[in-house]
């Protein structure tokens, strides 16, 4: 608030609008207003321009597209025939469209698993990895090497891993422990799996960071009360650490889960869809329909779902943040 | 007793506990940089076809990158600096312009600006894909084309709300009485937004600035759906167009990984405890 009362005596200066003269304003001379009339008016327009190349930019590149696909959404979308308005079939045809639905299915799977997967992989690392030591620090800067690669180094990358031929980096290892060979993305059946453990790798660093952080947080007398009772290890996990977490875990996941709802670049890089739809998410889908198949109406529609989807989930996460005051 | 959750520092005494230890953060380090290393060596590794994937080369060779430099690595790595450059520089002015609005000034409307901001973060490039690449084929009332344009890219990166939420947090922090000594001096408000709050925000400015490149070298969609001719690649973008090479195999792909992949790293490893800083405050405030 102190920090803003140089700005509320600028911007209120001279103008006797009813917003002016707020508490916290030092009271300025009324000759100066006489004095700079003009700069007085020009004043309250200087928020405005230090915002402006924000606003312009995200008028053009956020909100205008947003408003034209929430728009095109309606319309059957037709090159050169003129656009032809047809309600809410464009939604009705998500629902119902096979291919779109089990593209549905794969996201909803891919979101939970990825997320779960990530978030148990680095609650474990962190536990292993918490602590001063010069060891320690190096290990955890190593494991959080695939949080900063591009997602599409990191796509490339595992798709060598994945070469379904028993030369394959993976199956040569596979064949070492004695199973195998897979056929990994080329298998139907089991190609979205190998997709999630790429997102799981990709994302269960940045899980542990973050968890780190709350770990060093945790007071750690109630460790050594706990274990004065007499508790083990694991209720010391389970009765200390992941309730004083509890809040941090909650949006790691919430947002984990949004990310995991409109993933597409590692689906994309990895997969592409295939083999035969059986790695298609939503994203994936969307983008085949509305730049290969020209079908905007619908992808319009599918993409204001997501977003629909997206922005529940994130007022969630805000209101909880609210109520718990973090 | 209990420095850590675990509390394992009885480790220390017992040999075969420690042995264990030290095999479990050797088996994370292969696990997590294993496949980043095998990049590395892979691209140095003359005919590097999957079945031969290791950590060392075992013919060490330049040919992978002569080999993609043919089919115009050199071409994409530049599409990637300039819009890296030249975004990242937008992204950053018009972060610290807009944050100085919403941190140091009052006026009408604000509530309506920051809900506006907070809105656009909910709405990446890839839930307006479609509409966005219409946009940009056709700007309202400018009538321009940046499809096929570096600027393309750019344009659509300069407005990034986690950046100017990072920088507007930090500079409400600062004390309002630096800024009233300058205006009773009679200093403009360029000159105290430009030689007052600008230089004590250095550390939010390495936040947003470490960030905001990471971000745009990661980007994928957005350049796939600007670029009209595989020309108008980023690096990221074309690496599918160098999976495989009559003559190298995956040797040209590796190449490009390594390429894509070294400035990330060189960021990250420079500023760690920036972005370590960042990254908490970013996960569990922003």
């Amino acid at each position: 608030m102190t920090a803003r009362a140089g700005g509320t005596a600028i911007a209120d200066d001279g103008a006797r609008s009813p917003g002016a003269g707020r508490a916290g304003a030092p009271p300025r001379p009324a000759a100066d207003h006489r004095r700079r009339p003009h700069r007085s008016r020009g004043l309250r327009l200087v928020p405005w321009l230090f915002l402006a190349p924000a606003l312009i930019l995200f008028l053009y590149f956020k909100y205008i597209p947003m408003a034209r696909g929430l728009w095109m959404s309606f319309f059957n979308v037709r090159p050169f025939l003129g656009d032809e308005w047809i309600g809410l079939a464009n939604y009705g045809r998500v629902f119902t469209d096979e291919s779109f639905r089990s593209a549905m299915g794969h996201t909803l799977v891919l979101a939970t698993a990825q997320t779960a997967g990530a978030m148990i992989l680095g609650f474990v690392l962190a536990l292993l990895l918490e602590g001063k030591a010069r060891t320690l620090w190096v290990v955890r800067s190593a494991a959080f090497l695939p949080v900063v690669t591009a997602i599409a180094v990191v796509g490339e990358v595992w798709r060598l891993l994945y070469f379904a031929g028993d030369q394959g980096m993976l199956n040569t290892l596979f064949g070492l422990l004695g199973f195998g060979p897979e056929k990994f993305l080329d298998d139907p059946r089991t190609a979205l799996w190998w997709v999630i453990l790429v997102g799981v790798w990709k994302h269960a660093p940045y899980d542990m960071m973050i968890i780190l952080a709350g770990l060093a947080g945790i007071d750690r007398q109630h460790y050594e009360a706990a274990a004065l009772e007499g508790a083990s290890l694991l209720q010391r996990i389970r009765h200390v650490t992941i309730p004083a977490l509890r809040p941090v875990i909650t949006i790691l996941v919430t947002l984990a889960c949004i990310r995991g709802l409109r993933v597409f670049t590692e689906v994309f890089v990895l997969t592409g869809g295939g083999p035969a739809g059986a790695t298609d998410v939503v994203m994936t889908r969307i983008y085949a329909l509305g730049f290969d198949a020209g079908d905007l109406g619908f992808a319009s529609a599918a993409s204001v779902l997501l977003f629909l989807t997206t922005l529940v989930l994130t007022v969630a996460v805000t209101v909880y943040r609210r109520r718990r005051e973090i | 007793m209990f420095d850590t959750a675990l509390g394992w520092g009885w480790g220390r005494r017992h040999p075969v506990a420690s042995a264990t230890r030290l095999l479990l953060y050797a088996a994370v380090v292969v696990v997590f940089c294993g496949p980043l290393l095998a990049v590395f060596s892979g691209a140095f590794d003359a005919g590097a076809d999957p079945s031969r994937m290791s950590l060392i080369p075992h013919d060490p060779t330049l040919e992978n990158f002569q080999v993609a430099a043919e089919q115009g690595l050199w071409h994409f790595f530049l599409n990637s600096v300039v819009i890296a450059g030249g975004a990242l520089l937008l992204q950053v002015a018009v972060s610290v312009f807009a944050a100085y609005a919403l941190a140091r000034k009052r006026f009408r409307g604000q509530a309506l600006v920051l809900l506006a901001i907070l809105a656009t973060m909910m709405l990446p490039e890839e839930i307006i894909a479609i509409p966005l690449s219409l946009v940009l084929g056709d700007l309202p009332l400018l009538h321009l084309d940046l499809r096929g344009s570096l600027l393309g890219v750019i344009l659509p990166l300069g407005g990034w709300g986690f950046s100017i939420f990072v920088m507007s947090e930090f500079m409400k922090e600062i004390p309002a009485e630096l800024e009233e000594a300058a205006r009773v001096d009679g200093a403009s408000e360029m000159r105290i937004f430009g030689q007052i709050i600008l230089p004590l925000c250095r550390p939010a400015l390495g936040v947003i600035v470490i960030f905001g490149f990471t971000m745009i070298w990661d980007q994928y969609l957005l350049p796939l759906i600007v670029a009209e001719t595989p020309d108008d690649y980023t690096l990221t973008v074309a690496l599918a167009s160098l999976r495989s090479d009559p003559s190298v195999g995956p040797g040209a792909l590796l190449a490009g990984s390594l390429l894509a992949l070294l400035p990330s790293l060189a960021v990250y490893l420079a500023f760690q405890r920036t972005f370590m800083s960042g990254l908490v405050a970013g996960a569990v405030k922003g």
